[in-house]
């Protein structure tokens, strides 16, 4: 039986500069096989810098990589059993269809026969199906991506790597290819890792996300942790939209934000302690002024298809709420929030856990 | 307004009808003609003589030769500038173009100097007890000034194609399995060929056809086409030869440059 528990790629104290810039700093990162793995976070993040080193495409100025108990970090890309999957397809725009698929079957002198079964393959495994003889550059952006995917795959990989595959599709197509990539993960059995900067990809896609921010890991958690329980504010912010508050832990359960104490489920802060808070804007409940813990006055009001997004002017904060409920603009309200749905995290220690360059 | 950009192309309009059009239907008429202006084909007849004949096998032998010394030097300094950061690049290259901004017949009069009996670089060897390097007016002289002279023209179209080539595409071909080697020959170099067919039509055209390099590095014994041409017009007076030799060698060139479009159909050899 298949231990999915097994860890197949590990990143050891991997630091990396270019020039004065430090774009990985002490790097640790432990991936399982068969696992489909986001690498989360804004431009400059680290991200890309540690596919590529995986890769091979780059060398760390320090650390390991250990692939499948072997050491690779200096190991060519063409000696390791991984394939990617590139930001701009890089297809070989002098070949046809089929020859961009064969190259590196071709490359490690499988037979024809074979190379065509595998052609065929995986043309129906991406739903490109009698593409065999176009040109690369007569195919639309979706289906050159499609085809980078099938030319990465036929070489069997134990790891497939994709470089912000999506980044360059429109959002129609961004939001089908995303389900046709965890399909061929199911199908193929094999580990992704994915980077991207696209927070509702990487939690639709994802068994674990690694939220990464000038180079240092934030948080690695599933996708339900990592929205729902975020470790800090930059976390917080980056996943979703979200109410960060500072707010003092007056005991266990209990949470001062604003000057109003609030219930909460969090323990083990001490007593006194200033915190932040993370709220949900759907997890917060209009309700009448004299029910709610702090009463406010809508501020905005915008209709978003789903839900309604409104802004609640309450103890001198705007408060960013969703509902399907509407409320009109201008009328008092109390804010209630369920104990279950605050979320305590520690104030930043250092200037790297700081929620820096969200705005990008 | 349209009418005013219309006149804009009016002065290159006039440039090329008195120093394009009209030369380019004197030579036709020429090439045509007899001396008393009755229509013929004996000029155009006259590359067939074994005398005009050696020296167009000569010059196009030569030509080939300078054409791929060229490229086997540019290609590799090709490369090596598309790889290095832009400020690098400029470095490099200013120092490659240096040369060119000294005048044509200056550079291959020099090389004349360095080359000759009694020239700088035998008075080097002499004094250094080494045997005499004895090339000038001889077929190799000839290769070294076309090589030195044309060797930019072969260098620019291939780092235009070079550093077009996305880094990822090269990434690729390494990430399916292929070695530094299999990915020149498999990716890079195909990907390169509209840059190495305009190159080859820079060098190989003004190298079938130069005079100069071949009148002051040759002497006056090896005759190339170029040559031929050059004394009908001048020494011999007989402008109705040289016409009808320079219309075949315009059949030369534009078989070329038909071959440089059938390859470079999207036009990123940079070149024209």
């Amino acid at each position: 039986m298949l231990n999915t528990q097994n860890i197949l790629i590990d990143f050891k104290n991997i630091s990396k500069t270019y020039g004065n810039n430090l774009v990985l700093d002490e790097l640790n990162l432990s991936i399982k096989e068969n696992e489909f793995l986001t690498l989360l976070g804004p431009s400059g993040c680290g991200k890309t810098t540690t596919l590529r080193i995986l890769g091979g495409f780059e060398k760390p100025d320090q650390g390991q990589v250990i692939f499948d108990g072997k050491d690779i970090t200096s190991l060519p890309p063409n000696k390791r059993n991984l394939n990617t999957v590139f930001q701009k397809y890089a297809l070989f725009t002098h070949m046809t269809i089929a020859e961009n698929i064969a190259f590196g079957l071709k490359i490690s002198g499988k037979s024809k026969t074979y190379i065509d079964d595998k052609i065929k393959y995986a043309l129906k495994l991406v739903n490109l199906d009698g593409f065999e003889d176009r040109q690369a550059d007569s195919l639309s952006g979706g289906q050159q991506q499609r085809i980078a995917i099938a030319r990465a795959i036929v070489n069997e990989p134990k790891v497939l790597l994709l470089d912000e595959p999506l980044g360059a599709l429109d959002l129609k197509l961004r939001q089908d290819m995303s389900y046709e990539l965890i399909r061929l993960k199911n199908e193929l059995g094999i580990t992704f890792i994915y980077v991207t900067h696209d927070q509702e990809e990487a939690l639709t896609m994802s068994d674990t996300i690694v939220v990464m921010n000038q180079g240092y890991i934030q948080q690695m958690g599933t996708p339900e942790d990592i929205y729902n329980e975020p470790q800090n504010a930059f976390v917080a912010d980056f996943i979703g939209e979200s109410n960060i508050l500072p707010a003092i832990m007056i005991e266990d359960k209990l949470v001062e934000i604003l000057g109003a104490r609030f219930a909460c489920v969090d323990i083990g802060f001490g007593k006194n302690k200033p915190v932040d808070v993370v709220i949900r804007p759907e997890d917060i409940d209009l309700v009448k002024p004299e029910e709610g813990t702090i009463q406010g006055r809508v501020t905005h009001l915008i209709f978003k298809g789903v839900h309604y997004e409104m802004e609640v002017m309450a103890n001198g904060y705007e408060w960013l709420v969703h509902s399907t409920d509407m409320v009109e603009v201008g009328q008092e309200v109390g804010i209630h929030v369920d104990p279950y749905d605050i979320q305590i995290m520690n104030k930043p220690e250092s200037e790297d856990e700081e929620a820096v360059g969200i705005n990008e | 307004m349209n009418k005013n950009r219309k006149l804009l192309s009016g002065p290159y309009l006039v440039w090329s009808i008195a120093f394009i059009i009209i030369p380019l239907a004197m030579i036709f008429y020429y090439g045509f003609t007899d001396e008393t202006g009755a229509f013929t084909f004996a000029n155009i007849a006259q590359m067939g003589t074994m005398e005009n004949l050696k020296a167009l096998g000569l010059a196009l032998l030569l030509s080939l030769v300078s054409t791929i010394v060229c490229l086997i030097l540019a290609y590799p300094l090709a490369m090596i500038l598309s790889n290095l950061n832009v400020n690098q690049t400029s470095f490099v290259v200013l120092i490659f173009i240096l040369p060119m901004w000294m005048n044509f017949l200056l550079r291959t009069l020099a090389w004349q100097n360095l080359l000759e009996k009694n020239g700088v670089i035998n008075g080097i060897l002499n004094f250094l007890h080494l045997p005499e390097l004895q090339i000038i007016n001889t077929p190799y002289a000839i290769v070294l000034g076309m090589v030195y002279n044309f060797l930019p023209f072969m260098v620019l179209p291939l780092y235009n194609v070079l550093i077009k080539i996305d880094k990822d595409i090269i990434n690729a071909a390494r990430d399916l399995g292929a070695t530094e080697k299999q990915t020149f020959l498999k990716v890079i170099f195909p990907l390169s060929l509209p840059g190495v067919i305009s190159g080859i039509t820079m060098v190989f055209v003004p190298a079938l056809t130069t005079f100069v390099i071949s009148d002051l590095l040759g002497g006056s014994k090896i005759l190339l086409i170029g040559n031929v041409i050059e004394q009908k017009f001048k020494q011999g007076s007989n402008w109705n030869v040289g016409s009808g030799l320079s219309l075949v060698m315009m059949i030369f060139i534009l078989l070329s440059m038909a071959v440089t479009t059938k390859y470079d159909k999207d036009g990123n050899g940079g070149a024209f």
